[in-house]
């Protein structure tokens, strides 16, 4: 587009010229916000189901320890098997992204019996301090592992308040498609990502629910309709080491 | 006085004796990591639970003290003591040398060395970590400027200049390693702000002593003592840092026995946690800080060989004082839920298992070897040896 | 401000191309004579772009598709590794898949004639799920 030097008399011709040059920005505008749309379009595509994590969403669990049952651990041999954590007969260096502590409360000797896995806080300490940013949280609140860049210096699991994360001691073989992992790296529970991003609840929740106890409960917490948000709402829930502020999306009821 | 002459380390069967002796622990340090890389991190005492071990110990304490030893240079440059201008090249390449060792023990001992190349070309700077890539790397460049600045006659005149940089920098870089435990907020041992003051009293206290005795070491394989006014300038300082350790490690000990809320992990570390009350007390206590205090104190202890004595205690008392901090603030278990005691198979509530392996052994005596080696070799490349300008008599 | 031009006779231009012709000669009978490696395709007979471009960029390819589907969770697509393994994964004698990565299968054959380390497997999948 061109613009000469005004001159009085074509003060007319200059409101057309301004609109066409309106138009054109206009057009040129929305033709930049709307190309990365439709690679979002073709990327959305890819993907086996609607959409990609947006903020929108932030996934979690809630766990209601009155149903959660002592000496049961359904869920944490669902995750072995649905992630190919085999161990070595080494309980120190194996895997184990869930685990069940059993808990007493030390004044009154109440006893109980929960799950504790990574808590998918909102402000991770253990994505804080990744040197390579290779721990990280998802747009849609999950935290991970971003393998590919993870050095395996560990500080994250120096950081984390929960001792969610293993450190992989050894050479691995037959791993699961789905959850690649190997020597040297860290890793955690992934809330089942590649189950989620298919629109399927994680593998512990729905081992849970097949042993006849339904103590965890998967869903959207942004969502208030929804069947975690509603049933949080109705009632107390606490999450573990309430003193850090880390806001985390898995959290307990009924104790 | 005049200004120090200083000259190249003269070949001797003594010099290349003791430089096999250090080749050998590198070898057996890379020989380790090779070990524990090709095995998996399972073959060292390392776990879920511990995950920093003996590398570690041995990495922060090369790396603090690799600060500490820029004392001499400092106070030469920065301070305009005299005393210590003859030690300054020695001290500035020191400096390099233990971080370039403590470096390569941390790197060395990651899940994924190969990919050292990521942690050069990923970057969180949320995590003080990377910070500290930085701090070290950015540490070894200003030394390199410095001691081309102390060599090169027509560049004499900055080296105060880059004596002050470098000394800010050291400073903030002891801040930043005492930072990488003290920002962990998770767990009691480690979160609190005294780490940082404590890491650089720490690293005055450990570099004033290995350049003690490196000094002497390096001056007996040339054939001369340590000057005697240096040794006891030297001495004096030392005396006054190994307080200054003790001042902070009171305070935070006491700080946390004020209220009922650490109680648990006092009783662990002062009395019941097993070895490691032990290295404290005795260890880190009685060898590293009490009689080395008491002979850097004392004036019939006014020997070169006391004072050594001294210096190799208070790196005895380093060890310890590290491993109970690292290993020991790990050891004891986090309260996930406060209020209630936990048990699980997943070793929680209970005091975590570490038994360092050989390996780990090595590969931290590998990192001192070869910051020996490269203070030692370099010695031979540059004249990094002072044959005048040293006092008469004690300065002080 | 004036490019320096280097002048050259006739006879220099003609010995230069003379010699580039031996040397076009030479390589060229030179790449008739390599021994390429046999490279056992699985299933796989059409890829999901043209031979030529996936020998020189299949890594782009996969390395793009890792990132979209850890930070972004978009999995199946066409570029995917585990498609790399499900179409050229072979069968054994006893018709059991044989890892990609092992020596003489897929990704390993071409690997080794080339000599590039892959560092995929030491997390991911060697056969199909």
């Amino acid at each position: 587009m061109s613009c000469k030097p005004m001159k009085k008399d074509e003060s007319v011709s200059l409101a057309q010229h301004r609109r066409t040059f309106f138009t054109q920005a206009a057009a040129g505008v929305s033709l930049m916000a709307l190309a990365p749309g439709v690679r979002l379009v073709e990327l959305a595509m890819a993907n086996s189901e609607d959409s990609l994590p947006s903020n929108d969403k932030r996934w979690g669990l809630l766990v209601d320890t009155a149903k959660c049952e002592s000496g049961c651990d359904e869920c944490v041999s669902a995750c072995n098997s649905e992630h190919g954590l085999s161990g070595h007969g080494r309980p120190e260096t194996d895997a184990q992204w869930i685990r069940k502590v059993d808990l007493k409360d030390e004044q009154t000797g109440h006893e109980l019996s929960i799950p504790i896995l990574c808590q998918h806080c909102e402000d991770p300490p253990c994505v804080d301090v990744c040197p390579t940013g290779a721990s990280f949280r998802r747009a849609d609140g999950i935290v991970l592992v971003d393998k590919h860049t993870c050095i395996g210096c560990r500080y994250c699991m120096m950081a984390c308040p929960f001792q969610a994360r293993s450190f992989i001691h050894e050479d691995l073989t037959g791993q699961k498609t789905h959850s690649p992992r190997g020597k040297g790296t860290v890793e955690s529970c992934t809330l089942c990502v590649h189950r989620i991003d298919e629109d399927q609840e994680p593998a512990c929740v729905e081992a849970c629910r097949e042993a006849g106890h339904d103590a965890l409960v998967f869903g959207d917490l942004e969502d208030a309709a929804g069947p975690l948000a509603s049933l949080s709402s109705k009632t107390a829930t606490r999450e573990l080491r309430p003193d850090l502020k880390l806001n985390t999306g898995v959290r307990y009821t009924s104790f | 006085m005049r200004a120090p002459t200083f000259q190249h380390m003269p070949s001797s069967t003594l010099f290349w004796g003791v430089v096999a002796i250090v080749t050998a622990f590198v070898v057996v340090g890379f020989a380790s990591a090779h070990h524990m890389e090709s095995a998996g991190h399972w073959v060292t005492g390392m776990n879920n639970r511990v995950v920093w071990g003996v590398p570690h110990v041995f990495a922060v304490f090369l790396i603090v003290s690799a600060s500490g030893a820029l004392n001499a240079a400092s106070l030469a440059s920065v301070f305009g003591r005299e005393t210590y201008k003859p030690l300054s090249r020695l001290s500035a390449l020191m400096a390099i040398t233990l971080l370039v060792g403590g470096l390569t023990v941390l790197v060395l001992d990651l899940g994924r060395p190969d990919r050292l190349i990521v942690a050069m070309t990923h970057y969180n700077f949320r995590s003080i970590f990377a910070w500290n890539i930085f701090l070290y790397t950015g540490f070894i460049v200003v030394v390199v400027v410095y001691l081309w600045m102390m060599f090169e006659p027509r560049m004499n005149r900055f080296v105060g200049r880059l004596g002050t940089t470098a000394f800010a920098w050291r400073l903030i870089l002891t801040t930043g390693t005492g930072s990488i435990f003290a920002f962990l907020a998770a767990r009691e041992a480690f979160d609190s702000a005294v780490l940082a003051p404590m890491f650089i009293a720490m690293s005055l206290s450990f570099g004033t002593a290995l350049t003690l005795i490196l000094s002497a070491l390096i001056f007996s394989i040339r054939g001369d003592g340590l000057p005697t006014a240096l040794m006891l300038n030297l001495r004096q300082l030392l005396g006054y840092f190994v307080i200054a350790v003790a001042f902070f490690v009171i305070v935070d000990h006491l700080t946390r026995l004020y209220g009922a809320e650490h109680h648990s992990l006092e009783r662990f570390i002062l009395l019941d946690g097993g070895i490691y009350p032990m290295l404290f007390w005795i260890g880190q206590i009685l060898l590293g800080t009490i009689l080395p205090a008491v002979i850097l104190m004392q004036r019939r202890y006014k020997t070169l060989a006391t004072t050594i004595a001294a210096a190799l205690l208070v790196l005895v008392g380093a060890f310890c004082q590290l491993y109970v901090l690292i290993i020991g603030g790990q050891a004891f278990p986090i309260d996930i839920v406060p209020g209630f005691s936990e048990t699980s198979g997943f070793f929680d509530g209970v005091i975590a298992e570490y038994h360092p392996s050989l390996a780990e052994f090595g590969l931290g005596m590998g990192g001192v070897g070869l910051a020996l080696l490269t203070y030692l070799i370099a010695t031979r490349v540059l004249a990094f040896l002072p044959t005048s300008g040293f006092d008469s008599g004690p300065s002080s | 401000m004036r490019v320096k031009v280097i002048n050259l006779d006739r006879t220099s231009i003609a010995s230069l191309i003379t010699l580039s012709l031996i040397f076009l000669l030479i390589t060229g009978a030179a790449v008739a004579d390599v021994v390429t490696p046999e490279v056992p395709m699985g299933r796989g007979a059409q890829c999901v772009e043209p031979i030529e471009i996936m020998r020189r960029d299949h890594f782009e390819f996969i390395k793009h598709q890792r990132d979209q589907t850890v930070y972004h969770g978009i999995r199946g697509s066409k570029h995917s590794l585990a498609g790399c393994i499900d179409c050229h994964a072979s069968k054994g004698t006893e018709g059991e898949f044989l890892p990609i990565n092992a020596e003489g299968q897929f990704c390993q054959t071409c690997h080794t004639y080339a000599a590039v380390k892959i560092d995929c497997f030491t997390c991911h999948a060697t056969v199909p799920d």
